[in-house]
């Protein structure tokens, strides 16, 4: 099971968790399990089979897409954090 | 028991001193530390080039900020070489190995005709204004009147527009500006601090220009009070701006910046909050001509300030181009996916920690001192008190600061909320 850190922004689509637990090997395999656990997360991940443009993942500090992409391993003790855009500063 | 003229004579036997000819040579050969003991207004009315001050009375406690290897040489120089004499013995208690006295002093120095440097101008009254920031070897008297001359331009007085124009303009930033439209309503009030309940329906930019002007005079506030746009953009950025501090609250607007400070080649430091969280963030990508040919930021923005006063261990703009905001999101989200603005909401302190950040970036660009969040975004979550940072890099296919770009012009999104939608 890998920890994975969701955003505030994206907290509704998961029942209003900080974090959650999903299992895969890479990238992939754990959106996966999380989006078809929590279906309201999968316009906010993916577009066209792929990462969306507005959204990031990070596994260990690193952007997934400077490593292999959704092919990126996982291991045990991983830490992915989900970072879509924010706009809010003054409202 | 011995008078003035018998220890001043003893303490001379004891140390070296050079003439004025013999301490231009170790001065122009080697790298000595040159300090100059004598008092403020004596070195208000000239020193010699690249000496630093430290009065007599002070030389002690404040010597090992200025030379902490005691196998440093230094060249130690008074008005007349008595008082420098009196240093070089006591540099020499402290350990200093390498220690030599100006006899006949700065006078000696002036009758030779060498170089001089006069006083850079900080009077009595912005030297006890900035003494804190004058103690601090990294800032001092040229930091400081790098500050002074200085432009900062904040994008929004609201959350983080708040703290982080009280903070630049109480360091003594020279020139603040501020685009916002809005109006100061209660709503506001429970984060925005530069505003308060007597301002209740004055425009953001006035109220902010009150607040910063009572606190610092040195600061001169130009106010736009309108909403950034590609119809405006062009004309706010030809204020010529060092720093871009980006406090908006809008998708629109921070794609608008942040195209327009890669044209421009001004860095952005970007700050955002929801909620619990914020992100901070300094976008200093290399500086991309509209047209798409590369040019180089430091030559797109060099003064003839900057190329004198930049010192050498710097990062600054001569560091290594970092990321855009678009290398991190290429586009904004649609306005389906967008949390709706009833959603929002954010603890009142948030923008103050996040905007006080983006207010010790602002410095660090302005001052060329440090490391900039460049390359990094630091998050913070309130309630977990807790820091992390994850890397962005560079993407050479970004669409606007990339090896190719495809976006040459400003693209008006339309708001729709938090989010938005490529105007048709």
């Amino acid at each position: 099971m890998t920890v994975v850190r969701i955003p505030p922004t994206l907290r509704e689509q998961v029942g209003g968790e900080r974090q959650v637990e999903a299992e895969g090997e890479t990238v992939r395999d754990l959106l996966h399990d999380l989006m078809s656990r929590f279906p309201a997360l999968r316009p906010q991940l993916v577009e066209n089979d792929d990462l969306a443009p507005f959204v990031n993942v990070y596994v260990e500090g690193e952007d997934v897409r400077t490593r292999e992409g959704l092919d990126t391993e996982l291991h045990e003790d991983s830490t992915v954090i989900l970072l879509p855009a924010m706009a809010g500063g003054s409202v | 028991m011995s008078t003035y003229r018998e220890l001043l004579s003893q303490v001379k036997d004891e140390i070296d001193e050079v003439d004025a000819v013999h301490a231009r040579e170790l001065i122009e050969t080697g790298d000595p530390l040159i300090l100059d003991v004598r008092e403020q207004d004596e070195w208000d009315e000239g020193h010699i080039p690249g000496a630093v001050h430290i009065p007599r009375g002070n030389l002690e406690s404040r010597i090992e900020s200025a030379a902490a290897d005691r196998a440093h040489s230094i060249v130690v120089y008074c008005a007349a070489g008595n008082r420098s004499a009196f240093a070089a013995k006591t540099l020499e208690e402290l350990g200093y190995e390498d220690v030599v006295s100006l006899a006949g002093g700065f006078t000696d120095w002036k009758r030779n005709g060498f170089p001089l440097e006069l006083a850079t101008g900080l009077d009595a009254p912005k030297r006890a204004r900035y003494s804190r920031h004058l103690l601090i070897p990294e800032v001092g008297e040229q930091g400081q009147l790098k500050l002074l001359d200085s432009k900062v331009l904040l994008i929004g007085a609201g959350g983080l527009g708040s703290p982080a124009s009280l903070y630049l303009a109480a360091a003594g930033v020279g020139r603040i500006g501020i685009v916002d439209a809005d109006v100061v309503d209660e709503s506001n009030l429970q984060r925005q601090i530069v505003h308060s309940t007597e301002r209740l329906g004055e425009a953001k930019v006035d109220s902010a220009r009150q607040t910063i002007e009572a606190l610092n005079p040195d600061v001169q506030v130009v106010a736009y009070k309108e909403r950034l746009t590609s119809e405006n953009v062009e004309r706010i950025l030809a204020d010529d701006w060092d720093v871009i501090v980006d406090g908006a609250d809008n998708f629109p607007t921070r794609y608008l910046i942040n195209d327009a400070s890669v044209w421009h080649g001004i860095p952005v430091v970007h700050g955002s909050i929801y909620r619990f969280e914020g992100q901070v963030t300094v976008f200093r990508p290399r500086a991309v001509a509209r047209d798409g040919a590369f040019q180089d930021a430091r030559a797109l923005r060099a003064r003839p300030s900057e190329l004198t006063a930049r010192p050498a261990d710097g990062d600054g703009y001569g560091g290594e181009p970092g990321p855009c905001y678009r290398c991190l999101f290429p586009a904004p989200p649609p306005p389906e996916l967008a949390p709706s603005c009833a959603e929002g909401g954010v603890l009142g302190v948030l923008p103050g920690i996040i905007g006080s950040l983006q207010a010790n970036e602002a410095l660090k660009l302005a001052l060329d001192i440090g490391e900039p969040l460049v390359g990094r975004l630091l998050l913070f979550d309130a309630l977990a008190a807790e820091f992390n940072e994850v890397a962005i890099r560079r993407d050479p296919d970004c669409p606007v600061c990339g090896e190719h770009p495809t976006i040459t012009d400003y693209i008006d999104y339309v708001e729709f909320c938090a989010g938005t939608r490529e105007l048709a």
